[in-house]
């Protein structure tokens, strides 16, 4: 399959996949109790003029079909939606906080990818007890909420060594970069942990295949056989890990972002739950959607590099 | 003897398992001199994979290896890991069985066949290509520069076998170390692998040591036998093809089916471990 076609193939997945999820977001949110109203009018209610008032500027009364339809189609011309409860553009407030949660989900990506690698390469090859520390600390780590971790590290290294600030997202260059440091290092210890023992699977894997023989009798260096001839090979599943992951990691900000006070997506989704706020929930789960489908079809594209036996859109 | 290329003494390799010992080469003892083909065959897990692994020191760390390997009268066993290196890198070529599985299937044909000169020879990559299609142009594979940009798995198993005898080559070692190596491919591609290998290792002057199952190309391209049984050698020389002195040998040698008359059932060998062992007690 060309390029093109693939990418023909894949977008065309993308916006029914988008579909899908948008209808089925719209329906949950129809179907959940409470209404934006108690929020617009506040603790004592209105009037049942106002109340009137609000429904038909909101058209919270027509049938479902009809909402579904004249948001799809708002959609469809750019426009995400009006938040009832910011009085601001959906736009406005995604593109203002996707850089703070883009930055977090970077820096954590790259932990993970450093750190799940190279801990599960050194527990493969060392073996003994360095695997065994390893592997420990993987359970831990695998096994400790992110949160507890957020808190852990906000008391060590912010409030009691004073290296980091608490809370926020910085102004900009290195002070954002300091002050996501502590989240990422919270949103990535679970993933690394993941990562690690996959690497660590993957390595021993491919560690005892007979290509790896034929380098050692060939007397290359055993550094370049463990780069070139097992890590290089065990790409495959690694690579699938650390996309999914990456593709889950926006979504699991939202846990980390609290805890750090960080503005970001995953701090404005959980608020707009709470305050039924639905076009930013539907709009903030879009962005979602699209990132994970986009993360996948990277990590699609990756496999015919990693493997040339792996053929784009083959099912082999 | 220090004339010998490769001497072999009294090497025993035991594996150690959780219930006691197995000792599976027991006292393999032989010689190539420079130049010199050695045919080993013997039946399925005789020892002669482990032999050759031996040789390389490439058996698992979970055997207990005594005994002396000597190489150009330096010993294999006593050499440390960059000795050890150098020796695997300019003195012993290993051809495999199953090229399909010996070739890293994610790097390219080109290299696979010019890494170690580049990285251990200091050959510049430009160098080290043109060596490569000029060996792969010898072993009979048209169109060797296209055939460096591919991939194994665009190659089929005779001509990946002919990549990987060139890439031993490309090493000039002094001894070849072949484990059943058509033993993998088509009936037809076999005679064609074996004779180039044949005939490139005689042009070069190389030693070869060849394991096979089969008893009339080991005598055709071997200058001698050795058949191994049970982690021994229980003969070697010029003389086994034509006329065998060991009970083992005897019988093995008139399992073959012959293709002038049909017969109703193959014979079955009736030479077991115990007759074995009855054998070596009469002996000694």
């Amino acid at each position: 399959m060309s390029f093109g076609a693939y990418l023909a193939r894949r977008t065309g997945g993308l916006l029914l996949v988008l579909l899908v999820t948008s209808f089925i977001v719209f329906g949950l949110l129809y179907l959940a109790p409470g209404s934006p109203l108690a929020f617009i009018l506040g603790p004592r209610g209105g009037t049942t003029e106002q109340i009137a008032a609000v429904t038909a500027q909101y058209h919270l009364n027509d049938p479902f079909f009809v909402r579904y339809v004249a948001w799809l189609g708002d959609l469809l011309r750019g426009d995400l939606g009006y938040s009832i409860v910011y009085r601001q553009d959906v736009s406005a407030l995604i593109s203002g906080r996707i850089g703070t949660t883009l930055a977090l989900v970077a820096m954590a990506a790259l932990l993970i990818a450093v750190v799940g690698i190279a801990a599960g390469t050194f527990a493969a090859l060392r073996g003994g007890w360095s695997d065994q520390l390893t592997s420990t600390l993987a359970a831990i780590g695998l096994s400790t909420p992110s949160f507890v971790i957020g808190v852990a590290l906000i008391s060590v290294f912010a409030v009691g060594l004073g290296w980091f600030p608490t809370f926020g997202s910085g102004g900009g260059g290195m002070d954002t970069l300091v002050h996501l440091a502590l989240p990422a290092v919270a949103l990535s210890v679970a993933s690394a942990a993941y990562l690690a023992r996959i690497t660590r699977a993957s390595v021993l894997e491919e560690r005892g295949r007979e290509h790896v023989q034929t380098a050692t009798v060939r007397g290359l260096a055993p550094g370049y056989i463990v780069r070139h001839h097992v890590l290089r090979n065990s790409l495959v599943p690694i690579v699938t890990v650390l996309g999914l992951t990456i593709a889950t990691l926006i979504a699991g900000a939202v846990v980390v972002e609290n805890v750090f006070a960080l503005d970001g997506l995953g701090s404005l989704l959980v608020r707009a739950i709470l305050q039924r706020d639905f076009a930013v929930v539907q709009a903030v789960i879009l962005v979602l959607v699209v990132a994970f489908v986009l993360v996948n079809a990277v990590v699609d594209v990756l496999y015919t590099f990693i493997d040339p036996r792996i053929v784009l859109g083959s099912r082999k | 003897m220090t004339d010998h290329l490769l001497r072999l003494d009294d090497v025993r390799a035991t594996l150690r398992l959780r219930d006691g010992e197995q000792t599976l080469l027991n006292g393999v003892s032989l010689e190539i001199g420079a130049g010199e083909a050695l045919g080993l065959v013997g039946e399925s897990g005789s020892g002669k994979s482990l032999t050759t692994r031996a040789i390389t020191r490439m058996l698992d760390p979970a055997f207990r290896v005594s005994g002396e390997i000597l190489f150009d009268g330096a010993s294999v066993p006593r050499m440390n890991a960059q000795a050890l290196r150098r020796y695997r890198q300019r003195d012993v070529g290993m051809i495999f069985q199953d090229p399909r599985a010996h070739v890293n299937p994610v790097h390219r044909v080109g290299d696979f066949l010019t890494e170690a000169l580049v990285r251990d020879r200091g050959v510049d990559r430009r160098t080290a290509e043109r060596r490569a299609v000029a060996l792969l142009d010898e072993v009979g594979v048209r169109n060797p520069e296209h055939r460096l940009r591919q991939y194994p798995h665009e190659l089929s198993g005779g001509l990946l076998q002919r990549v990987m005898i060139a890439s031993v080559l490309l090493a000039e070692p002094k001894l070849i170390l072949a484990d059943e190596p058509t033993t993998a491919l088509d009936v037809t591609a076999q005679s064609d692998v074996m004779a180039i290998l044949d005939e490139q290792r005689r042009a070069r002057g190389l030693a070869l040591l060849f394991i096979t199952h089969d008893l009339e190309l080991a005598a055709a391209c071997c200058d001698r036998l050795a058949v191994m049984y049970a982690g021994e050698i229980v003969e070697q020389g010029a003389h086994v093809y034509d006329a065998p002195t060991h009970p083992y040998t005897i019988e093995l040698l008139g399992a073959r089916p012959s293709i002038d008359h049909r017969v109703e059932r193959l014979p079955v060998l009736r030479y077991d471990r115990a007759a074995h062992e009855l054998l070596k007690t009469e002996a000694s």
